[in-house]
């Protein structure tokens, strides 16, 4: 790349520049990635699961805080009713949790909008969200779930997946983000 | 054409974003700092993806070229 300028004439070309100069302290502060995994929706849930692996294999350290309507993608397969209330098991009945039991928030038609989502995936070679979240984990994403909405929900660490972080709060994910974490509400 | 070997390749033919990119990821860390991979992609979204993954990431894009289409890229691990 050539770049040209007005010089005054006479005024010496220097004759390199670096591309990048180093920040004024010297100091190079990592980059960091945080996703906010609000949504349980099958569409969001799959950009939390793109974004987060896609940021790993750039290695930028990258970090998923799961909180409300994301908690119950991060239950483990097979678990199916959740909670220690009559409220928090209806709430599992209804809504079954599971990173493969995610609804679309449009058109899901009674799982058959979810249905067709993932056969036209599997023909367009498109990696489920499923197998995204272990690649994601295999790359070091860290997962930390949302204390207070765990309990709300009634979840226990034995619900959850294999390999999550310690439950953390509100805190945690402010301080992050004003150390400079570039957050995404998802 | 480089005349460098190729130290590993990675087919990535068929697979949509973001596989081509994450396979590519998890292969640079198996061959040392200068050593060549090759990357084979069908999807057309990686042309961008490869040049923005390489600045990002510090590996140098040596190659990209496109035949047939397939997208070949050949990354120089830094």
């Amino acid at each position: 790349m050539t770049l040209t300028m007005e010089r005054p004439a006479g005024a010496e070309v220097p004759v390199s520049e670096p591309e990048a100069a180093p920040a004024p302290d010297g100091e190079v502060k990592p980059r960091e990635f945080l996703i906010i995994a609000y949504s349980g929706d099958l569409e969001k849930v799959w950009a939390q699961m793109i974004l987060a692996s896609t940021a790993a294999a750039m290695g930028v350290r990258t970090r998923i805080f799961v909180t409300f309507w994301g908690l119950p993608t991060f239950v483990r397969p097979g678990v199916r009713i959740t909670g220690e209330n009559w409220m928090q098991k209806m709430m599992s009945g209804m809504k079954r949790p599971g990173i493969a039991h995610r609804k679309l928030s449009t058109m899901n038609f009674l799982g058959m909008g979810p249905w067709m989502m993932r056969k036209l995936a599997r023909r367009y070679s498109v990696a489920s969200p499923a197998e995204l979240l272990e690649i994601a984990q295999a790359m070091g994403v860290e997962i930390m779930p949302c204390q207070m909405t765990m309990d709300m929900f009634g979840l226990k660490r034995e619900d959850m997946i294999e390999g999550l972080g310690e439950p953390v709060g509100a805190a945690t994910v402010i301080g992050l983000i004003s150390e400079g974490a570039t957050p995404l509400f998802i | 054409m480089t005349t460098e070997t190729i130290a590993a390749t990675v087919d990535a033919k068929g697979l949509s974003c973001p596989m081509p990119i994450v396979k590519t990821a998890q292969a640079i860390k198996n061959v040392p700092s200068g050593a060549l991979i090759e990357v084979l992609a069908t999807d057309a979204g990686s042309m961008k993806d490869f040049t923005a993954w390489t600045k990002t990431t510090g590996n140098e894009l040596v190659e990209q070229t496109t035949e047939a289409g397939v997208y070949r890229f050949v990354i120089r691990r830094k």
